[in-house]
């Protein structure tokens, strides 16, 4: 199974999303979009121009096209919001809780360039701290998807889904090795490979790195159960539950700070229903900086190397 | 023709509402509420074409947001009535249990109210993206927002007015509530806000300036006169000056009533002051 994981070619993940913006649009006449001076970064050029009317340029104004896009939802427009990740969170926290989250608007929060693969901007824009943020606030759906197909296909389907929804994806081009034509489905874990000795739940990214190590050990005969956690809120806790009981050792992987994202997220479930041994490949308490995508990840500790020693430890300590 | 007589009378009992329900839940925001009752007295009972059956998202009706959401009190009176929801429910403001929260929120689904606003200066935004829903859906009726004086130190209103200037939102009017007071002091004191007209005329804005805003006479003429600039290409704002804490003489024109509540004596001194002309909850 794990040999039938293969990148098709390389894509950005802010690809995908643009291109399902489009099919969306195309699909759905409630569909509006917003940016914030990023168009061209947010590959929301092909929805502008077949539906011009439905798109509104902010400028350089993120908390003003927050709010914007709650009073759309208000009137029943589904909004779709466009800038980095950076700008769709930290920036403006305030705005999505209050006029959004708090006043459940069905506004999608789209953002690209998340983590330490958006390069050599450096860490003023490598926000590690975004889906902490977002997956405390009440009600919000907080998506993560893994590569460029996965991400158009949850682009597509948070249009059907009622609710506000923070989505993040990335800037590099990226291996795209899940399938074209899926159907994704928001909160449902997706089994990548089955295995018995260690869980290893990933998402975003870190899907593939997870992938190359995974193969990596199983040179040494170490059988990896890869889950693919497109969702981080809400958790497939069924998933995680049932993969940790029967290989009794975790390793999660995301391209975040260990407070707050996937890592934790497991954390709280295992502890409370089937307290597990747990490895977190995640970015220790730091700042980014600037640099290649692949080098970066590296430095930080989340490299496909790391992720390899955290198999090997977690299953010395079951 | 508005009947500007009734509409005193309405607004009498508000005040009155006004004073009660920050009496009893000894806090809240008499000050701009008191101050902010006309404008929206004229707004609810007589330029508005609104539905108090209340649907979120109010296909052909005007619609108003308050974003200095701190003044819920006058907001919750003239919702209460106009019909939104019973009047014995503003016994409840503030209270454990209560729709009727401290600032205004959608959470507990209070009939009036479409989005949480107390964070302040996101309201101008919000009416914004409802003003550009009503033009995609060939929708014609007008959106009103109030937002404090004060509350324009928040660098997100300005974003929001140039926004609206730039996209030509002219189903759009916003008030000031221009009382040059806010919680520290006097707004000059505070933070001076300069020649505001100016400021909003220089952002593209269409600018009627309601000299008196506690004159119900007056407030009706400059509401309609802003109704009667929509259509034409800019976003309206209305200049309107109020006192804080109006139709009560002690808590007039001061920033000392801005968020405190009046104790039974002061209830009772208030009230004197106006007429019960509606009959209290």
């Amino acid at each position: 199974m794990l040999d039938q994981i293969i990148d098709s070619g390389k894509k950005a993940t802010r690809d995908g999303f643009g291109a399902g913006l489009h099919a969306i649009g195309q699909q759905n006449d409630e569909v509006v979009a917003l940016c914030a001076d990023l168009i061209g970064s947010l590959k929301m050029q092909a929805f502008i121009k077949d539906f011009p009317e439905r798109f509104f340029q902010v400028g350089i104004a993120e908390a003003n096209m927050m709010g914007i896009a709650a009073g759309l939802a208000t009137a029943g427009k589904i909004p779709y919001t466009g800038t980095f990740a950076n700008f769709s969170t930290g920036r403006v926290y305030d705005q999505i809780r209050q006029s959004i989250a708090y006043s459940h608007k069905n506004v999608k929060v789209c953002a690209s360039h998340a983590g330490l693969t958006l390069g050599e901007d450096g860490a003023t824009h490598q926000i590690l701290e975004d889906m902490g943020m977002m997956r405390m606030l009440p009600g919000f759906t907080v998506i993560n998807p893994c590569d460029y197909n996965q991400t158009k296909a949850a682009t597509i389907a948070i249009a059907e889904h009622y609710g506000p929804v923070y989505l993040r994806f990335g800037r590099p081009s990226w291996p795209n090795f899940t399938a074209e034509d899926q159907k994704f489905e928001i909160g449902k874990a997706l089994l990548m490979s089955e295995g018995s000795d260690v869980s290893l739940f990933a998402t975003g990214h870190m899907v593939w790195n997870a992938v190359e190590a995974a193969k990596i050990v199983a040179a040494e005969g170490i059988s990896v159960e890869l889950i693919n956690i497109h969702t981080i809120k809400p958790l497939d806790e069924e998933a995680i539950l049932e993969s940790a009981l029967k290989t009794k050792a975790v390793v999660t992987a995301e391209e975040h700070q260990r407070n707050g994202g996937l890592g934790d997220a497991v954390a709280q479930v295992l502890s409370r229903k089937a307290p597990t041994p747990q490895e977190y490949i995640a970015v220790n308490d730091s700042f980014g900086e600037s640099g290649k995508p692949v080098e970066l990840l590296s430095k930080y500790g989340l490299g496909v190397d790391d992720i390899v020693q955290a198999i090997r430890n977690v299953i010395k300590r079951k | 023709m508005a009947d500007i007589q009734k509409l005193k009378q309405i607004a009498s009992q508000v005040r009155r509402d006004i004073i009660r329900q920050t009496h009893s839940a000894a806090s809240g925001h008499p000050g701009g509420s008191l101050g902010c009752t006309d404008f929206l007295v004229a707004l609810y009972f007589d330029l508005m074409e609104h539905d108090p059956s209340f649907n979120m998202k109010a296909k052909g009706e005007d619609v108003f947001f308050l974003s200095n959401g701190h003044i819920s009190p006058v907001w919750y009176s003239v919702l209460a009535r106009s019909g939104y929801f019973p009047t014995a429910e503003l016994a409840t403001f503030r209270q454990i249990n209560s729709r009727m929260q401290g600032h205004p929120a959608t959470h507990e689904g209070l009939p009036g109210i479409r989005v949480a606003s107390g964070s302040l200066g996101q309201g101008l935004s919000v009416a914004i993206g409802m003003a550009l829903a009503k033009k995609l859906d060939g929708d014609d009726k007008t959106i009103y927002a109030l937002t404090g004086d004060g509350e324009l130190e928040e660098g997100q209103v300005w974003e929001a007015m140039m926004f609206a200037a730039h996209h030509k939102v002219d189903n759009l009017v916003v008030a000031v509530d221009w009382n040059g007071q806010q919680i520290d002091g006097p707004t000059e004191e505070v933070m001076s806000l300069g020649d505001l007209p100016a400021k909003w005329a220089a952002f593209g804005w269409e600018i009627v300036h309601l000299e008196d805003g506690n004159d119900m006479e007056q407030v009706v003429a400059k509401l309609n006169e802003a109704k009667s600039k929509t259509g034409q290409g800019k976003p309206i704002v209305i200049m309107m000056k109020t006192e804080m804490g109006f139709g009560v003489d002690f808590m007039q024109g001061t920033h000392k009533w801005h968020g405190k509540a009046p104790n039974a004596e002061q209830t009772a001194d208030a009230l004197s002051q106006l007429e019960e002309t509606l009959g209290d909850y």
